[in-house]
């Protein structure tokens, strides 16, 4: 610093010095801002304590254990209108997480096709994957639920006159009704060559690997772990004699009765999510794939790398990095998105323990707290593991 | 039919009567150009007179709509069994690198050789690190492109080309994106290769190059072969004034 600057410093008074000053501004703003924040939780807090206080009302997490009174129409576990208003939340929580984990399989395929039929040379393929990208993401995504559960209800047959699919397979506005398979012993045969087949194929992918590092010679490793997963599995099946029986259900006065049922609700919220999220995420794989630099495929091509490898080795793991960020965003928003799910009835976290427990039981602030904490917690843990791939599969530059 | 297989042969590569088109734009218009094997070729011209499409003609990664290509033998068609034979022959080396930037020095050389041409990978990382000597630049065989020079990346895809042990090796504008200090550490692997007796096809505007390795010189002007001459008669005796114009430009600073 110049005298001159010295000189002009040293005439500030010692505040104005400290504001003036880079590195000690930075840490008076940082103390303000944590101040004024503090100040304000600590505000919302009392307030609410303040508040509940004056009518009468405590925090706590006791009514948890009361009976719930109410019945849940989908429940993965056992339920019933005596159980806990906890085992109530449970259900939600599992019904919450099954469309999530079926949304996202079925957005993330969806997605990739249609991001690939984007960038196909194929002129109808890719104007129908562009009509459908334009209409369904620029429709609001509780339009889509309302009106996938509104077709079921509708114009699907009652269950008198259900489509039948197959032999023991019925659809209808109540739901798609499938046959429950009643496992006999041998089938234990079946089931063992199958995770036989699943260990054979994770040995066979690293010494297919090893003998091409040695000798050059490749394998069609896709089609024999194929074959070791599904083909032998399926034959021992047919060979054993089929030892399963299936439980087909029956129209019993109203409905059908007996076999597994998809309900209406389930099929409309997972089909709705699904096809709501393809249209973002195909728009995230086309954008991925074409920020990959044209210059890539000519160098792979003038080596001599077939289109299709070029694709698996040097194109796609350079797309990945770009597609896996905001991909991560999509499945965070399908699964927060679930929460339409009380508009149709699918019994989710928001519907039980932040529906109609909230209702029963005047228990606000728990409940409404508890519904926060869980959502947070599964898109944390969705973030944790999206971030986890995205380190591994980062670029590594200078 | 010995007697063309001999000629066909002999000859790295053959353009006859080549047109090209980029829609209405003609790009190409009635290039001949024979070379034999061994020959090294340098071409020059002003930016967009058709040099780079016309050697990007010759692996296919342009397609030319009329006349034939010839390399080594196999005629450039729609075939693609034909487009993939010719591509694991002719090696490239591009003004931009194109190195794989999320494999290490290493895996791009060994890649193209364990997928394409099938070698065992203990024999593909020995041949890398054979052609990444050669280059001088063995001791980055783990690292990946993004941490190397331009210069380095260069001399990196010049080596992964080699790997594949191509008979005829294309250059577009090596140097062109390179610091002045790095061009000559890539024109000295170049010239090293050219003493070889590799077949060279260069676009490149180093006319020290020009001079030094090359057995004929092709100035090219709006899609067209102006001039095809030895480097001496090329450059103290350009015969067309468009030469003469060119040859001014780039040599009077």
């Amino acid at each position: 610093m110049s005298e001159a600057a010295h000189a002009a410093m040293a005439r500030r008074n010692p505040l104005a010095r400290l504001w003036n000053d880079k590195e000690s501004r930075q840490v008076i703003i940082q103390i303000i801002s944590f101040v004024l924040i503090f100040a304000f939780f600590f505000m919302m807090v009392r307030n609410a304590v303040i508040n509940l206080e004056a009518i009468g009302k405590d925090i706590s997490l006791k009514f948890l254990w009361q009976p719930s009174s109410y019945d849940i129409n989908q429940s993965l576990i056992e339920y019933s209108s005596r159980s806990s208003h906890f085992r109530a939340m449970i259900v939600g929580i599992l019904n919450t997480l099954l469309v999530a984990v079926f949304g996202i399989a079925l957005a993330t395929i969806l997605g990739f096709l249609l991001g690939i039929s984007r960038l196909s040379k194929n002129w109808i393929i890719n104007k129908m994957a562009y009509v459908y990208i334009e209409y369904v993401r620029n429709v609001p995504v509780l339009l889509h639920i309302l009106l996938v559960h509104g077709m079921i209800i509708n114009l699907l047959p009652l269950p008198r006159a259900s489509l039948t699919i197959g032999d023991g397979a019925f659809l209808n506005n109540r739901g798609f009704f499938v046959p429950k398979p009643d496992f006999e012993p041998l089938f234990l045969a079946v089931a063992a060559l199958f995770l036989g087949g699943v260990a054979f194929a994770f040995w066979f992918r690293k010494y297919a690997r090893m003998v091409q590092d040695q000798s050059g010679k490749h394998y069609p490793v896709f089609w024999i772990c194929l074959a070791a997963v599904a083909g032998v599995p399926l034959l021992a099946y047919f060979v054993l004699g089929a030892p399963i029986t299936w439980e087909i259900p029956e129209l019993q006065g109203f409905n059908y009765k007996g076999g597994m049922v998809l309900r209406p609700e389930f099929i409309a919220l997972w089909l709705a999510l699904s096809i709501y999220t393809a249209a973002f995420i195909g728009e995230i794989v086309r954008a991925g794939i074409s920020a990959v630099d044209w210059g890539q495929n000519e160098a792979a091509s003038a080596l001599g790398i077939t289109r299709g490898r070029t694709l698996h080795l040097v194109v796609i793991p350079q797309a990945l990095r770009i597609i896996v960020p905001p991909l991560t965003s999509q499945y965070l928003n399908l699964t927060k998105n679930s929460s339409l799910a009380i508009a149709i009835g699918y019994m989710d976290i928001v519907a039980t323990i932040g529906g109609i427990s909230l209702n029963q039981t005047g228990r606000e602030m728990e409940c409404m707290a508890l519904v926060l904490a869980l959502y947070l917690v599964f898109s944390l843990l969705i973030s944790a593991f999206m971030n986890w791939y995205n380190r591994r599969i980062k670029l590594v530059e200078r | 039919m010995p007697e063309t297989e001999k000629t066909h042969a002999e000859l790295a590569v053959k353009i006859e009567a080549m047109h090209k088109w980029y829609g209405q734009f003609h790009v190409l218009k009635n290039i001949n150009l024979q070379v034999r094997r061994g020959e090294r070729i340098v071409i020059c011209g002003p930016s967009g007179s058709g040099k780079s499409t016309m050697i990007r003609c010759i692996n296919r990664l342009e397609e030319h709509q009329q006349g034939d290509i010839i390399v080594d033998g196999v005629e450039l068609t729609n075939d693609l069994k034909n487009i993939e034979t010719i591509r694991k022959e002719v090696g490239m080396v591009f003004q931009h690198f194109n190195l794989f930037p999320h494999l290490t020095v290493l895996e791009n050389c060994t890649l193209a050789p364990i997928w394409v041409r099938k070698s065992p990978k203990a024999e593909a990382v020995a041949t890398a690190m054979e052609y990444l000597e050669r280059v001088q630049i063995p001791e980055q065989a783990h690292k990946f492109p993004g941490q190397l020079s331009g210069g380095q990346q260069q001399r990196v895809a010049i080596a992964r080309s080699l790997c594949m042990n191509p008979r005829i090796m294309l250059f577009d504008e090596p140097t062109s994106a390179l610091d002045p200090e790095m061009i000559k550490e890539v024109l000295d692997v170049m010239v090293e290769l050219a003493q070889e007796g590799m077949t060279m096809l260069c676009v490149t505007h180093e006319m020290g190059f020009a001079k030094t390795v090359a057995n004929r010189v092709i100035f090219m002007d709006e899609g067209e072969i102006i001039e095809e001459n030895s480097p001496d008669q090329f450059f103290d005796h350009p015969e067309h004034e468009r030469t003469k114009l060119f040859l001014s430009q780039i040599l009077s600073h």
